[in-house]
């Protein structure tokens, strides 16, 4: 076995590599779009007027926080079929992120409402305005700018997980780069290069939400430094 | 089979890995904390060579995933002579990835000394490694606190990736009695519940209790 990196061997897998790639941004998306919706139902779960639901749900959203994501990928692939659902290793993969990460994006949410200063609470119900004209004309403007930095690193965060979800056999880049590597009995070329790509789409991103962060910063009047 | 003679028969053998993945967590939390100040005061350095240093290092240990970076230490190291014990490379990449974290997060933490600090320190003639070590480095604690905590609890968590590189923890320990029963919900749900447990009742409140403490001692948190 050979030391020195391959490049005509890293050429050969490269259009390989980059097609999974394209697996890998797509289960990003489609785990944050779940994860944004999850994250606004545990909110609104934690906000009705039955404290029992509330103290309930802000319980469920602790365990989920708390435990790691690996599990709770095997929980779900493993578990499920055995009440008789039998769901693909993608769907099963999606969901679970997308409740995974739906609880730090509740978190993000709700720092955010509590980004809101009270006195735009007090003056709205001095105004007596209704709670939906509330939230949607007054809180929701407000808290939206506060969330949107938070909500681009989990973004970035949940692409840097989707590696996890090659242990149940999603064929996105890391299983990809596995098997090929198995194949050739060669990983330097494939995890080198997984490790490469991964570089050259978050630095990117998480540039992308460095700025998004000032020029919301920028937009609320806030000092930068 | 009940749940109560699984417990019994294969609660022993989870625990063992328990006991690993808390070792792990204790080795990784080391050396997680070391990088974090070493690379975080690199950061601020007004060398050039040592700020770029650091700032490709935290760059590229949060660019590129935790994962990758496992595998890479395990499976790939060895072809360039470095031959790592699976726990020593689970060891490594945790304290790695996650230093590259805490170095952001003491960075911010220096940089949010009140100035006032720096000028009084310099009023009274303190040298440069003076002033860091006894003027600004205990100022930082309550501020980087909760933010480290927070990367704290996610690096508990982030030790079950071990598990796939062959370190015998309580992850490996949930998949391999997985393979053998079948009894899915009862070995990941016991599992799941022991992260938890240690994650809720023992991690999470040590570190409340010191950042009160931080906080009490630089006097910030008034109560």
């Amino acid at each position: 076995m050979e030391m020195a990196f391959r490049w005509d061997f890293a050429y050969e897998i490269l259009p390989k590599l980059l097609w999974a790639t394209v697996n890998t941004i797509l289960a990003a998306g489609i785990g944050y779009l779940i994860a944004v919706i999850i994250g606004l139902l545990f909110l609104l779960g934690q906000r009705t007027s039955f404290k029992i639901l509330n103290m309930l749900v802000r319980e469920i959203v602790e365990f989920i926080r708390s435990t790691p994501l690996l599990i709770q990928l095997f929980f779900v692939y493993f578990v499920l079929p055995q009440f008789g659902i039998t769901l693909s290793a993608w769907v099963c993969g999606m969901l679970t992120i997308g409740l995974h990460f739906g609880t730090y994006l509740c978190e993000v949410y709700r720092g955010a409402l509590e980004g809101v200063p009270k006195t735009q609470w007090e003056a709205c119900k001095a105004l007596n305005f209704s709670s939906l004209y509330t939230y949607r004309r007054i809180i929701l403007p407000q808290a939206f700018p506060i969330a949107i930095p938070g909500m681009g690193n989990y973004l970035v965060g949940i692409f840097k997980d989707t590696p996890l979800l090659s242990t149940i056999g999603v064929a996105e880049l890391f299983h990809a780069a596995t098997a090929v590597g198995g194949y050739n009995y060669r990983y330097l070329e494939p995890y080198t290069m997984v490790g490469v790509i991964f570089l050259v789409l978050s630095i990117p991103a998480a540039i992308w939400v460095r700025r998004l962060e000032k020029r919301v910063n920028k937009a609320q009047g806030k000092t930068i430094k | 089979m009940s749940y109560l003679q699984f417990l019994s028969e294969h609660g022993p053998t989870l625990l063992l890995g328990t006991v690993t993945t808390i070792k792990v967590f204790i080795c990784s939390l080391a050396l997680y904390i070391i990088i974090s100040m070493i690379f975080g005061l690199m950061r601020l350095s007004k060398n050039l060579l040592v700020q770029g240093l650091s700032t490709v290092y935290i760059e590229f240990f949060r660019g590129t995933s935790l994962l990758v970076q496992l595998f890479w230490a395990y499976y790939v190291l060895p072809f360039f002579g470095l031959s790592l014990e699976a726990f020593a490379a689970g060891v490594l990449t945790l304290g790695m990835n996650f230093g590259a974290y805490g170095a952001e997060v003491v960075r911010a933490g220096i940089l949010a000394v009140p100035k006032g600090q720096w000028e009084a320190a310099h009023a009274l003639n303190f040298s440069p490694a003076k002033r860091i070590r006894r003027i600004i480095i205990p100022q930082i604690f309550p501020i980087i606190l909760p933010p480290a905590s927070n990367l704290t609890v996610e690096l508990l968590k982030a030790t079950s990736l071990v598990a796939l590189v062959t370190v015998v923890d309580l992850t490996f320990e949930a998949r391999q009695i997985n393979s053998i029963t079948w009894l899915s919900a009862q070995c990941f749900g016991t599992a799941l519940l022991i992260y938890y447990i240690m994650a809720r009742f023992a991690l999470v409140p040590f570190l409340r209790w010191l950042e009160l403490v931080a906080a009490k001692k630089v006097g910030v948190g008034d109560t």
